[in-house]
């Protein structure tokens, strides 16, 4: 299909000292093999002919790997597809006439730094207070050294598939990081290399997660339905079980 | 002038012996020694948490807004090392032949060796990381073939190798930056390079959200800044993939290495029309079981359901019996470009291919080809909407990795002393043409095991050089000329958007200078980014201002940067009269229309020096001399 128009309400604001509102664009020339990002381009290029600025919005990698990406479309954040990121996301997944409202991610610890974009280094601050394993370059055992099971090796691969780009906050009513801090927990503590600091690790990223100020998880479950990876909740469940090991042996 | 430093001894032995002579630096001098390390890709990141852990004071850089997020996030093959894990007689001699081999013989023998060498010690450092490898029953590590070698020596993470790669980097740096090690700076561009007396000492960067300028003083510079694809506009690199910091270095003194070597991909899908942004790669693994074909007819508009066998034209298998549909890279998507140029090419735009698996289907089932490439079909369904179960997936070549950068030296260092380069931005270890799984390889080799013993040569001798401040005038007039240069940016205030104009170089650069290149051409195009480079000047509308985030104002710079680089790729082109590699000119070509490469005048690095604003750029000749392996031409036939 060619030629299709769509109504969008995009959230504006210059900075995160400004308010911030609502702006409607219609766009009525768009081929479905668009993707949404590529939707975007083509208003923006038409707002700077017409000398205004385009709206920002965080992207890179366009092939749903590097996490960059970071849209509410529609109330959900990545937008309507299931395991998809928002620059994944195809136009032929909408129809003629369609009103599509974007959104930047809302939870306080992610603020606004200008329309679509937000503030997510409160992630890289919980990575950093234990979210590794400590070996130098150079002091590491021959890779075949410590067997893994196909098992335990699938299972830290998808925890650690998780791209750190913050749907899962976006997505619950609580805000909280929930689902992102115990996939890197759960990768790290199922592995063998991750043990000598498995208490200490759960501990400190835990306490990281509250000082960022991230709400408290009530298991709705809306992280694991809106995560683009499709993360499993379980691991949430896992890292609780593992905070209260590490505090019982602590 | 061009001193390769390349140490005497044996090839096998020189790494060792290196290693064992180079001066040490104590730890008492590392803390008072600053690094400036922009980029944290694979090799940034591995360069700079390796550092740190030695001692130094790492300051690093990235645009993006974490370190996690680099382009090499991306790659999803897999990465190579020498383990002979699988039995199947693999050996670091056997990978440095077969990359030096792969690279048509345009590459240093010495430096291929010892990345063969550091090869297998990535693996052991990524593991005790923790990255999850893919696992056999018996819980050791899996491996698979990749890229048409004989030898399983891939190590992979499901599709997603360069993912966790990458965080298994990041781990080791966020360890760092909370121990206060390295300082991080994200949303940060790097905009110029400092010199003082001769030496890299520092840089000018850009706070992306602030618009503000800083200084920052390193006793060395390290750019780990990544490839410059996106000189053609489209490619398979992330949006934000520039040349500006590799740029600022050849402007600043150190020589660009073989500019014009790029690699094509074979397998990408393709455009679908004028609004593309970027280009996706569909993994080369899907030739071992797709069949490549075009219709026998020219402009053959039915669907390809309709076209019966002997109305197919399989041209791969008929112009190549002996590899078929599994050429390497450059000649497959050569062979696939000649077709559509013939007017074969099918769909909306006539310049795409089939990649069909009907066959592999009927003799394999659909759950076989399910089980290998499921998630490879359900990227291409969701992108195109086609469902490649029932009918064959539409493919195109598509820019993927740059072989050319800066120049290094054996110590990875520039011909600017104190200014290294690392990972892609380097003209690094791939000759003319990259093989599978290596660019994960190199960039790890580098940032972990090369430049931490290397730079310690040239930082050895600078431990009694104090800080200098960025009150220093050489700073102050740095910055004041990037500031400059995004002040006229903004004032410009034509018409033209800067997407736009980057969209006119990319059309002219893969026009010209992309799978097939002739001196006519390439002449023609000098004259036509000239042109651009005017209209880009006087023309370009940056709207906002310099003090705020403004993506406009990042990619003009970034733009301006890039058509300068088009006409230096140019001109490499021009001057390389053989086809080797990526490089195909279609003067230097055997009767059949394979590459004819020209040992006897071309085995040598191009590395271009900087002669100032419009003026030709210089070019200095490192000669290759092969020691170890004889060249010979490559024949798939
Ligand atoms: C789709 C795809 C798949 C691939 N698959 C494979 C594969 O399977 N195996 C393989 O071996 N290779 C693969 N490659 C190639 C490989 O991914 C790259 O060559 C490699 O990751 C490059 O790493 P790097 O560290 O050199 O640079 P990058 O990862 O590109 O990092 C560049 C860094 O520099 C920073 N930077 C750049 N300019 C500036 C500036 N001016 N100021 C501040 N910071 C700056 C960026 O922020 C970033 O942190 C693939 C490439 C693509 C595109
Ligand atoms: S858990 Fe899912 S939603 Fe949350 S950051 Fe990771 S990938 Fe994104
Ligand atoms: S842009 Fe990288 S995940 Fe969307």
């Amino acid at each position: 299909m060619e030629n299709f128009s769509i109504k969008l309400k995009v959230w504006r604001q210059k900075n995160n000292k400004t308010q911030g509102k609502f702006v409607d664009y219609d766009i009525d020339d768009l081929n479905e093999h668009m993707s949404f990002l590529e939707m975007l381009d083509v208003l923006n290029e038409r707002l700077i002919s017409s000398r205004e600025e385009p709206i920002a919005f965080e992207h890179d990698c366009r092939e749903g790997i590097c996490g960059s990406c970071s849209m509410v479309i529609n109330g959900k954040p990545h937008g309507p597809l299931k395991g998809t990121t928002t620059c994944q996301l195809h136009m032929y997944h909408f129809n003629d006439g369609d009103n599509i409202t974007i959104e930047p991610w809302r939870a306080k610890s992610f603020p606004v730094i200008k329309d679509l974009v937000v503030d997510r280094t409160p992630f890289d601050r919980i990575i950093q207070s234990g979210g590794y394993i400590s070996v130098n370059t150079g002091s590491a055992p021959d890779g075949n050294a410590i067997p893994i099971s196909q098992e335990d090796a699938l299972y830290a691969f998808d925890a650690a598939a998780c791209i750190g780009c913050g749907a899962c906050v976006a997505a619950c009513k609580n805000a909280s990081a929930s689902l992102f801090v115990s996939a890197k927990i759960s990768q790290l503590a199922s592995l063998p290399q991750g043990q000598p600091e498995r208490d200490k690790r759960v501990v400190a990223m835990v306490d990281q997660m509250e000082v960022e100020g991230f709400g408290h998880c009530t298991n709705t479950g809306a992280c694991e339905a809106e995560c683009p990876k499709e993360i499993s909740q379980e691991y949430i469940r896992k890292m609780n079980w593992e905070y209260h090991r590490a505090n019982i042996k602590g | 002038m061009l001193d390769s430093r390349i140490p005497p001894g044996d090839l096998s032995s020189k790494w060792s012996d290196f290693k064992s002579k180079v001066p040490l630096v104590s730890p008492a001098n590392k803390q008072n020694l600053d690094i400036i390390i922009i980029g944290t890709g694979l090799a940034g990141a591995s360069a700079a948490s390796s550092l740190a852990e030695m001692g130094y004071n790492v300051k690093a850089f990235c645009f993006q807004d974490s370190p996690r997020r680099a382009h090499s996030i991306a790659a999803q093959g897999g990465i190579n090392a020498a383990k002979n894990y699988q039995n199947d007689g693999d050996s670091v001699y056997r990978l440095f032949y077969d990359t030096i081999k792969g690279g048509d013989y345009r590459s240093r023998e010495a430096n291929v060796h010892r990345l063969a060498e550091v090869s297998t010690n990535i693996i052991d450092q990524c593991v005790a990381q923790g990255v999850p490898f893919a696992r056999e029953y018996g819980g050791t590590l899996d491996n698979r073939s990749f890229g048409g070698v004989q030898v399983s020596r891939t190590f992979y993470a499901r599709g997603q190798t360069g993912q966790q790669l990458l965080l298994g980097a990041y781990s080791a740096l966020s360890r760092q930056i909370s121990k206060g090690s390295v300082q991080m700076y994200n949303r940060h561009e790097m905009l110029d390079v400092v010199m003082i007396d001769g030496v890299a000492r520092g840089i000018i960067a850009r706070n992306l959200l602030t618009g503000q300028y800083e200084r920052h003083f390193g006793h060395a510079v390290v750019l780990a800044t990544g490839g410059y694809g996106n000189v053609f506009y489209l490619s398979t690199n992330a949006m934000g993939s520039n040349v500006t910091a590799a740029w600022k270095a050849y402007k600043k003194g150190a020589m660009f290495g073989n500019p014009c070597f790029t690699q094509i991909h074979p397998t990408c899908i393709p455009v679908s029309g004028d609004y593309q942004s970027k280009l996706t790669l569909m993994s080369e693994s899907l030739r071992n079981d797709g069949r490549i074909w075009v219709p026998i007819k020219k402009g053959d508009t039915r669907d390809p359901k309709d076209i019966p066998e002997d109305e197919r034209d399989y041209y791969l298998e008929r112009r190549y019996p002996a590899f078929g549909n599994l050429v390497p890279r450059d000649i497959a998507s050569r062979a696939a470009k000649e077709r559509c140029d013939e007017g074969y090419g099918v769909g909306s735009t006539k310049m795409a291919v089939y990649l069909d698996f009907k066959d592999a289907i009927s003799s394999l089932g659909e759950d076989t080809v399910r089980s290998r490439y499921g998630n490879l079909f359900q990227m291409y369904n969701k992108i195109t909407g086609d469902d490649p179960y029932h009918t064959p997936m539409r493919i195109y070549p598509a820019v993927h990795y740059t072989m050319g950068g800066l120049w290094v030296d054996y110590n990875l260092m520039t011909s600017v002393p104190g200014l290294y380069s690392i990972g892609e931005s380097n003209f690094s270890d791939h000759g003319a043409n990259r093989l599978g799984a290596s660019a994960l390889m190199q960039g790890l080799a580098d940032g972990y095991f090369v430049l931490p013993y290397t730079i310690g040569e040239f930082l050895s001798k600078d431990i009694r050089t104090e800080r200098i401040s960025t009150e220093d005038e050489h700073f102050v007039k740095a910055e004041k000329k990037a500031r400059k240069r995004n002040e006229t940016l903004l004032e410009i205030k034509g018409t033209k958007s800067v997407e736009s104009l980057h969209r006119e170089l990319g059309k002219i650069m893969w026009d010209n200078c992309g799978m097939s290149r002739n001196e006519k051409d390439l002449k023609n195009a000098l004259v036509q980014i000239k042109d651009l480079k005017n209209s880009f000047w006087s023309d370009v509308f940056v709207p906002g201002s310099d003090n705020e985030l403004n993506t406009e104002l990042e990619k003009a710079g970034r733009v301006a940067d890039f058509i300068e680089l088009g006409e230096l790729m140019i001109y490499d082109a021009l001057d390389r009269n053989e086809s080797c590699g990526g490089h195909f000119r279609e003067e230097y070509q055997t009767e059949e229309g394979e590459a004819f490469r020209d040992d006897e005048n071309y085995t040598y690095v191009s590395a271009w020096e900087f002669k100032g604003k419009d003026k030709e750029p210089k070019l200095h000749k490192e000669d290759l001399d092969y020691k170890e392996v004889t060249p010979t031409q490559r024949s798939y036939k």
